[in-house]
């Protein structure tokens, strides 16, 4: 009996994890509340979110299925080149149906490299990632009659959205809105996912690779279904890019963007939903105001931050800011004698 | 015309055999190893520049500075994250690579520093039956010097013996009463002195500049994935293979040949995860 007790007291706390909490709204009534207050500020915020698309799909493989990777931006690349390809040579342009293109181009390319890179670990999986990005980018330069090359493909011309709101450059009102819509439903998509038995399957894997296997997980397939599934949100991110800037080039695939995606997601703390959210912003924000007035300080700003959480915050902003909230709230109950508890990783 | 790409692979053998052995030891993914052979190029070059230093006498100097200055970011930084997860080694070796990068160009500015080679070095040489550049001649030279030094002290010395066990089977080296810390430490400074050695060595034809630590980090790190991790005679031949087949290919196929070299990485890597000549799993 007690033993059935204690399983269904494991149910209520899982089941209370992803119960949505009294604040999980307000990130977006403030996305929205930005598009009113800082129109001539939509191009950064459209980036901004973008961005958070990408680094909440890297979460994914990295933060909760614990793959190190530092070839995520293939998958961002391909997708943007999906989009970019089909518009320029005037094949296919309408934005929905091209960006679910581009998204399920880039889960195929994560399906087909994770099947293959899985095997491995370690300093193997994260040179094949990264030779795999590299392979891309390569052969994006190559091809340059189809993808422009060096230079890229611009001017893109892409169709309304639903056919009759136009991406204007000057004023992206449609693309803020458009990549906002994405970004939610691609969240409660991912949320709902790392809640599920299968995500909690994953952060498993992430914790014991070894033990997992034991109590009968598939490892292979939860891996490669993770991968594939993170890979098509990058690619969702990569086309809508594409279609929000109406222009694609080989940055897109660069390892530049693979590691500045990855300390992101570091900055704001992986393995949290949130995480990404936090990391992009508070690194977008950073950059953009620091590395154009002093671009080699904002380097060395950036190292010493590296080193900072590498050492000292595994668990990024978002880490930071539990441990002190935990210490503020167990601090009470503690003079009362009661036991203080310690839940590893508690998802945000 | 073989020469040139050997020569190349001498420089890629002697950056990268460090990474090899000090990543076989610890495990530890040190993506600031192409930031030592930096800092030591700039050293050597510096120091020829300034102060005069003969070629010799600098190489000298980079070798004991950088690995000087290995032991103690070894001692106070990396020495914590032993244990860490891979992911923290990767972004604290990031870090560390932005702030070297950072640092130089804020000292010595974004530009190339050029390396004058003494005059006995410079020219063309005749070998007989075809001329050819001396330098490349003298690179191949020391890297074959520099290989069968690191062979004997790997296969015939006490502390070479005590990282072979160490790299196989570190626990059990560890019970035998081999203090791995310090073997790390020494193996740590030795491995960055080389890598300093091959940033002067390389500075005439690679350049030697604040982007150096990032641009040629994936070639280091392709050479010890294919060679294998700790394996001084595996990363020489996968130095020599990448370093040939990239001099050869910039000749006849100067548009897919990194694509060529990353296709054969992913093929061999995928062919033998441990690296063509790695023993244990990695």
């Amino acid at each position: 009996m007690s033993e059935y007790r204690g399983g269904a007291q494991a149910r209520t706390a899982l089941a209370r994890r992803h119960r949505v909490r009294a604040w999980e709204p307000l990130p977006w009534i403030v996305a929205l509340g930005f598009f009113f207050a800082f129109p001539k500020h939509l191009g950064f915020g459209t980036e901004v979110l973008v961005t958070i698309l990408f680094a909440l799909s890297l979460d994914l493989v990295l933060g909760y299925a614990g793959i190190v990777t530092l070839g995520h931006a293939a998958f961002f690349g391909v997708g943007a080149y999906t989009v970019g390809m089909l518009a320029k040579h005037g094949l296919w342009n309408e934005p929905l149906t091209s960006l679910a293109l581009a998204g399920i181009v880039g889960a195929a390319v994560g399906l087909g490299s994770g099947l293959v890179l899985l095997r491995t670990r370690g300093l193997t999986l994260l040179m094949l990632t990264l030779c795999t990005m590299a392979l891309l980018e390569e052969a994006g330069n190559l091809a340059h009659t189809w993808t422009g090359g060096f230079d890229g493909l611009d001017s893109l011309p892409i169709a309304p959205l639903l056919g009759r709101f136009e991406f204007s450059p000057l004023y992206p009102t449609t693309q803020y809105l458009y990549v906002l819509v994405v970004l939610f439903l691609c969240f409660v998509f991912v949320r709902t996912l790392v809640y599920s038995p299968f995500g909690q399957s994953l952060t498993g894997i992430r914790e014991n690779i070894l033990r997992m296997p034991a109590v009968g997980a598939p490892v292979p397939r939860r891996l490669a279904v993770c991968y594939t599934l993170s890979a098509g949100i990058a690619g969702i991110a990569g086309g809508i890019w594409a279609q929000a800037n109406a222009y694609v080039n080989l940055g897109t695939l660069g390892l530049d963007r693979a590691a500045t995606v990855l300390i992101m997601l570091a900055l704001g703390g992986r393995g949290r939903l949130y995480g990404a959210f936090v990391g992009a912003i508070a690194y977008m924000v950073l950059s953009h105001f620091l590395s154009k007035i002093y671009p080699t300080a904002w380097q060395l700003g950036l190292g010493l931050l590296l080193v900072v959480i590498a050492l000292f915050a595994h668990n990024g902003i978002l880490g930071l800011g539990e441990t002190v909230w935990r210490r503020l709230r167990v601090s009470r109950p503690l003079n009362m004698g009661a036991p203080q508890h310690r839940t590893p990783n508690p998802p945000l | 015309m073989l020469l040139g790409g050997i020569a190349a692979g001498m420089i890629l053998f002697i950056v990268s055999v460090g990474l090899s052995v000090t990543m076989g030891l610890m495990g530890f993914v040190n993506l600031a190893h192409g930031g030592f052979a930096m800092l030591g190029g700039y050293a050597i070059v510096l120091a020829m520049k300034h102060w005069g230093l003969g070629f010799v006498t600098a190489l000298a100097f980079g070798f004991l500075a950088t690995a000087a200055a290995s032991v103690v970011l070894e001692r106070l930084l990396y020495a914590r994250l032993y244990r860490a997860t891979e992911l923290d080694q990767v972004l604290f070796t990031i870090g560390l690579v932005f702030i070297m990068i950072a640092s130089l160009t804020l000292r010595f500015g974004p530009e190339n520093q050029p390396l004058t080679l003494p005059r006995a070095l410079q020219g063309q040489i005749d070998l007989g039956f075809v001329q050819y550049r001396t330098y490349s001649l003298v690179l191949i030279v020391t890297g074959i010097a520099i290989v069968v030094a690191l062979w004997l002290g790997f296969e015939r010395t006490r502390l070479g013996a005590q990282i072979r066990a160490a790299v196989d089977n570190r626990r059990m080296a560890e019970s035998l009463g081999i203090n791995i810390a310090r073997l790390f430490t020494i193996t740590f400074a030795l491995g960055s002195g080389m890598a300093a050695l091959g940033g002067g060595l390389g500075a005439e034809f690679l350049g030697l500049d604040p982007q150096y630590a990032l641009k040629y980090l994936v070639y280091f790190l392709i050479v010890v994935a294919v060679g294998g991790l700790g394996r001084v005679t595996g990363v020489f031949f996968a130095a020599l293979l990448i370093g040939v087949l990239d001099f050869v290919l910039k000749k006849y196929l100067p548009q897919g040949g990194p694509m060529f070299i990353y296709a054969v990485t992913i093929v061999l890597l995928l062919w033998r995860p441990q690296g063509l000549f790695g023993g244990k799993a990695a």
